[in-house]
């Protein structure tokens, strides 16, 4: 079977989901392909994310994939020192814990709404290349294996960041980058329902353990480790167990779902384009490097991409040179914030416990304003310069 | 490569961080292409350990 559109966009995630919007706002034929079963489902997520960006890409908020509205974040150090963000103070970095299942399928739906037509069950085997350019995709769905043949490809394939390495672009990932990642939906757990906890240290080895409510006694409580750190198979999930039975607002807990998965930490791809090729969100490795957070980058960047693709289609070119507007959008708006907190991230990694205990001591005490992770860090420059030696101009 | 599909949670993660990406997986399988090298990143970074070593 041989399909033939504008643009092929390889999964419904956020990412795909917001570019075959705007791409069939903008009057393009627009094929999305999702491989699994369900959007948004099995979680691969945390679901916490800020408020603020939502109206950046043009989504209003909807109580259908809101699950609880935070009142702010609570960093727990290893000693159980803490430090209570409220939403007052802590501004861009607390917000909704979401339903993804719900909010992957609203996006879905507008992509549908503007004309984006959406290939269920139905995943990307290989790309077609022609001159050494790529025309379109293989896939394998519950007809059998087609051909989708496309004038740009959309890789919003996620973690696997598949579809950018059979194009030719390489998104290999250093182990010190990736964290991996297991989470338990619990219930029966005493946990303050309004807050989103962060715990760090050695509690999750270069990572940390999130505890982020979904309701009254039910949150995900879930642990990322840095791979690097791993050394036998299955660490995660034995860092996340320890850590459990440790807790004792936790461990008479039940869990309800069980879910893994990988998130990249560094600054993203140094390329995210290529002739025919956009590459969006997790796909690009576009996260937050300190936080894990990748839904409103991979909004953002699939917006971007949907919107230079209309452009694109007013002269037919495709090629590198005219994709170069999507490269220079996510990065006006995205790439130093990446950069300095890639930088922040391996330093952290290196931390001990104890001047993680003194850090979110000094935290609790001093007045920093506005609590996000820029003004964190100007807090730490201030009475800790060694740990932001070498970065220091980014903050 | 071995896969226990009672510990796997097909979650991408061996997937994303394959050198070679030699690893296509859905809701259902995983399989290992012939580009694997027996690397064993997966097998450390695996996080239920649903991954071993096939020893020829």
């Amino acid at each position: 079977m041989r399909y033939d559109c504008d643009v092929v966009v390889v999964g419904a995630g956020p990412g795909g989901s917001m570019a075959a919007k705007y791409a069939a706002l903008g009057k393009l034929n627009v094929i999305l392909i999702e491989k699994k079963a369900e959007i948004g489902a099995p979680l691969r997520c945390a679901e916490g994310v800020s408020k603020k960006w939502l109206s950046e890409i043009g989504v209003e908020p909807d109580p259908k994939w809101i699950c609880a509205d935070m009142a702010g974040a609570t960093i727990r150090s290893p000693s159980g020192f803490t430090f209570q963000l409220d939403e007052s103070k802590a501004g861009s970095e607390v917000g909704y814990v979401l339903e993804r299942h719900l909010f992957d399928k609203a996006l879905a739906e507008q992509a549908a709404s503007a004309g984006a037509k959406i290939m269920m069950r139905t995943g990307c085997t290989g790309v077609i290349k022609d001159n050494g350019k790529p025309v379109g995709i293989k896939v394998r769905g519950m007809d059998g294996d087609a051909e989708i043949y496309a004038k740009c490809i959309v890789a919003a394939d996620g973690f696997e960041s598949q579809v950018a390495r059979w194009a030719g672009l390489d998104t290999t990932l250093e182990m010190k980058d990736i964290d991996t990642c297991i989470q338990y939906r619990m219930t029966n757990i005493d946990i303050d329902p309004k807050y989103c906890e962060f715990v760090i240290g050695s509690a999750a080895p270069g990572g940390y353990v999130w505890i982020f409510p979904k309701g009254d006694r039910i949150a995900n409580v879930g642990i990322g480790v840095q791979a690097a750190k791993c050394k036998h198979g299955a660490d995660p999930k034995y860092y996340l167990d320890r850590y459990i039975k440790k807790d004792e607002r936790l461990k008479n807990g039940q869990i309800l779902e069980i879910v893994g998965g990988g998130v990249s930490t560094c600054p993203g791809l140094d390329e995210a384009i290529a002739d025919n090729l956009i590459v969006v969100g997790d796909a690009a490795r576009i996260i937050d490097p300190i936080t894990g957070g990748g839904i409103a980058h991979a909004c953002r960047t699939g917006m971007y991409a949907g919107k230079v693709l209309t452009e694109c289609a007013k002269t037919g070119d495709f090629s590198k040179k005219a994709l170069a507007p999507y490269e220079k959008m996510w990065r006006d708006r995205m790439e130093d914030k990446l950069y300095r907190n890639w930088m922040a991230k391996e330093r952290f990694a290196t931390l001990s416990d104890e001047i993680l205990d003194d850090l979110v001591k000094m935290m609790a005490e001093s007045d920093i304003g506005e609590v996000n992770v820029h003004n964190l860090l100007k807090a730490i420059k201030e009475k800790y310069p060694q740990v932001v030696e070498g970065f220091e101009d980014l903050i | 490569m071995k896969v226990s599909y009672e510990k796997c949670l097909h979650c991408g993660c061996c997937a994303g961080s394959c050198p070679r990406n030699a690893i296509y997986l859905n809701d259902y399988i995983l399989d290992f292409s012939e580009d694997c090298n027996k690397c064993g990143r997966c097998v450390k970074l695996c996080p239920v350990g649903a991954l071993t070593m096939e020893r020829a």
